[in-house]
C-alpha cells in the first residue's frame, strides 16, 4: 500500500515541505540552550501557531517538533522517561494542524541524531541505538504521524540503525543525510555513498536527500551527486536559508525570500521532487519558496558554476581531486 | 604499492622508527604507536623529543589532511586514540622531566548541546600538540565556564556547538565574561558545524576554528604572540 507521502507525490509531481523548527521557536520565546521538545508538552499552543504559519504559507508536509526527541538527548535535560509523551504529543499536535488545513497536509515524524558515536568510536552498538529510535518512533506512531522522516544524519550506521527502527514499528520513512564538511557528511560518507546505502535498504525509505548543513549552494550540489546516483528515487532538498549571523541581539540567516525561491527552482532543476528549508527558513521565505514551486518549469540540469551564479559560492567546497595528502608514506604497513 | 611484509619496529633506525610511527598514527594503530614510544624512551629520548618528534608531527599531518578534506571524523578519531595511548605513557614522565607546556585551555560544549565529538577531537588534537586541557564535557551553563576559569587559569577558552538552537548560548558566556572583567585575560575560541567566521566575531570570540587542526593552529600563533608580547615588555 502506498503511504499518504507517495500517493500525494503521485498526485502533485512535486511537494513542498516546512521551514526551520528551532531557529523559529526563538523568535516565540525559546532560550538558547533549552530543549525545544518540551514545548511540545508546556507550550502547545507555540508549535501549533509555528505548523499552522507553515500549513499558512503553502508547505504539504509538516515536522514535528521531535528533532533532539530521544532518550539519549533529551537525557540532558532529565527528561528522557517522556520520551514517548513528548513525542506522541508533537506528533498530536501537527495532526491537529494537518487535519484543519482543509487541504491533504503530510505530517512526518522527524528523528534527528543520537547525538553519540557509534561502536567502534562511540558507545552506542547499533542495535543499542535502533532501541532508541524504535522509542521515539512508537511515540510518533501513536500521535498519528504518516510518515517518519530521519534527518540530519552523518553515520551510515546510524541511518541504518533508524531505518530500522521505522521498519520494526511498521512506519514508512524518509531519510536526509547532512554533508557539511566537504561536500561530505562529518563522518566523511559521500552524497552516492549515501544514497546507495540507502537504496539497498529493504523496504525502502519512500524518499531520500540532503538537509541542513552549510548554506543552499552546498546543498543543491550535494542533491545533484544524489539524484545522478540514483535517479529513480524520490529527492528531498531541505537547505538552510543562508548562513548564520548575528545581528544585534539576534541570530538572523543570511537567506532572503527571492534567494530560496531561485534555490527551489534549483533544487527542481537538479532533480528534487520535495523541496523545504531547514535552519533559518521563515513562513515568510516559505511563502516565496511554495510560488517558484508552483510556477516553475523545468530547466536544465545545473552545474556547479551555474548554482554559484544564482544563489552564491559553496561553503565547504569538496576537497580538491588533485590535493595530496600531507603524509609519506614509507611504503610498507606493518602485519598483524 | 605498498607490501605487507611485516615490520619489526625494534629493527628500525630512529628516523625510520619516527616515520614509521607517524604512519601508524595516521592509521589509527595504538598497540603500534604504544611500542614505538617504549623503543624510543629504551633507546635514551627524552619524553619531550617522543612527544614532539613522534607524536605531536604525527598527528600534525593527521591534522593537514583533516583540514584538507582528506581525513574525516571516523579516521581522526582512531589516530587521536593512538595518540592519546601514547601520551598516556609520557604524561607521568613528563611531569617528572617538567617538560615545557606550551599553555593551557579550558574547554567545553554548550548548555542545551550533546554533541561532543569535534570538541573530543580538539581536546585530542590540543593535547597532542602539548597543550594542558581542561575538559569540561557536554551542556556546560555560563557558571561551569566562569568556574573553570577561576580555578584553572587557562590561556584559552574554547566553546563548541553543534545545534542551530545552541550556538547562541557562545555570546551569553562571552557576555558573563566581559561583565565579569575577565574577557581580555583569554583567548576565546569557538567552533561547530553550524558557525562561520563573522558569527564568531559578532558574538565577541577572537576566532572561529573550523576544524580541531586549525584550532591547533590557532591556539598555538595565539600563544606565540603572547609570548612575544611578554618578551617584549620585559626586554
Amino acid at each position: 500500500m502506498a503511504s499518504r507521502l507517495e500517493e500525494l507525490l503521485s498526485q502533485r509531481g512535486r511537494l513542498l515541505a516546512d521551514g526551520a523548527t528551532g531557529t523559529n521557536l526563538f523568535e516565540m520565546g525559546l532560550l538558547s540552550g533549552d530543549a525545544p521538545e518540551l514545548w511540545n508538552a508546556s507550550e502547545p499552543e507555540k508549535i501549533r501557531a509555528l505548523h499552522r504559519s507553515f500549513v499558512d504559507a503553502g508547505a504539504d508536509i509538516i515536522l514535528t517538533n521531535t528533532f533532539g526527541c530521544n532518550r539519549r538527548r533529551l537525557m540532558l535535560h532529565k527528561a528522557e522517561d517522556r520520551t514517548r509523551e513528548l513525542n506522541r504529543l508533537a506528533a498530536e499536535i501537527a495532526r491537529s494542524v494537518a487535519d484543519a488545513a482543509g487541504r491533504p497536509v503530510i505530517v512526518a515524524g522527524s528523528v534527528g541524531p543520537t547525538g553519540d558515536l557509534l561502536i567502534p568510536l562511540g558507545p552506542l552498538s547499533e542495535d543499542e541505538a535502533m532501541e532508541v529510535f524504535v522509542e521515539q518512533i512508537e511515540g510518533l506512531k501513536a500521535g498519528g504521524v504518516d510518515v517518519i522522516w530521519i534527518e540530519t544524519m552523518s553515520a551510515i550506521e546510524e541511518m541504518r540503525a533508524a531505518a530500522r527502527a521505522a521498519i520494526k514499528v511498521g512506519m514508512p520513512y524518509a531519510v536526509t543525510a547532512t554533508f557539511d564538511t566537504a561536500g561530505r557528511t562529518m563522518m566523511g560518507a559521500t552524497p552516492e555513498a549515501v544514497a546507495t546505502f540507502l537504496k539497498e535498504l529493504k523496504p525502502g525509505p519512500v524518499a531520500i536527500g540532503a538537509n541542513c548543513g552549510v548554506g543552499a549552494s552546498d546543498l543543491i550540489y550535494s542533491v545533484m551527486q544524489i539524484t545522478a546516483a540514483v535517479p529513480d528515487a524520490v529527492v528531498i532538498a531541505k537547505g538552510n536559508c543562508g548562513i548564520p549571523r548575528f545581528v544585534g541581539e539576534k541570530v538572523e540567516y543570511t537567506g532572503t525570500p527571492a534567494v530560496m525561491a531561485e534555490y527551489t527552482r534549483l533544487a527542481l532543476d537538479a532533480g528534487a521532487r520535495i523541496v523545504g528549508g531547514c535552519c533559518g527558513t521563515s513562513p515568510g521565505h516559505l511563502f516565496a519558496m511554495r510560488q517558484a514551486l508552483d510556477s516553475h518549469q523545468l530547466r536544465e540540469r545545473p552545474d556547479v558554476a551555474r548554482i554559484i551564479e544564482c544563489i552564491g559560492p559553496l561553503a565547504a567546497p569538496p576537497a580538491d581531486a588533485g590535493a595530496e595528502p600531507a603524509r609519506r608514506r614509507t611504503g610498507r604497513r606493518r602485519a598483524g | 604499492m605498498a607490501g605487507s611484509d611485516d615490520i619489526v619496529l625494534a629493527d628500525l633506525s630512529d628516523e625510520e622508527l619516527v616515520q614509521q610511527m607517524h604512519d601508524d598514527l595516521y592509521d589509527g594503530l595504538k598497540a603500534e604507536i604504544e611500542e614505538g614510544v617504549h623503543i624510543l624512551l629504551k633507546r635514551g629520548w627524552t619524553p619531550y623529543r617522543t612527544l614532539t618528534e613522534a607524536l605531536v608531527e604525527g598527528m600534525r599531518i593527521v591534522g593537514i589532511d583533516f583540514r584538507d578534506g582528506i581525513l574525516f571524523v571516523p579516521e581522526v578519531l582512531m589516530s587521536a586514540n593512538a595518540m592519546k595511548a601514547g601520551m598516556s605513557i609520557l604524561r607521568p614522565l613528563l611531569v617528572e622531566t617538567g617538560a615545557p607546556r606550551v599553555g593551557k585551555m579550558v574547554i567545553g560544549t554548550v548548555k542545551g548541546d550533546i554533541h561532543d565529538i569535534g570538541k573530543n577531537l580538539v581536546t585530542m588534537m590540543m593535547e597532542g600538540a602539548g597543550f594542558e586541557v581542561i575538559d569540561l564535557g557536554i551542556n556546560n551553563g555560563v557558571e561551569k565556564y566562569l568556574e573553570a576559569i577561576a580555578e584553572h587559569q587557562p590561556d584559552i577558552l574554547g566553546m563548541s556547538a553543534l545545534l542551530t538552537t545552541t550556538m547562541p548560548y557562545m555570546k551569553v558566556v562571552i557576555d558573563a565574561l566581559k561583565e565579569k572583567g575577565i574577557r581580555d585575560d583569554i583567548v576565546v575560541l569557538v567552533g561547530g558545524a553550524p558557525l562561520n567566521e563573522d558569527f564568531a566575531k559578532a558574538i565577541g570570540a577572537d576566532s572561529y576554528c573550523r576544524d580541531a587542526a586549525v584550532a591547533v593552529e590557532t591556539a598555538k600563533s595565539y600563544m606565540m604572540r603572547k609570548h612575544n608580547q611578554r618578551a617584549g615588555t620585559a626586554g
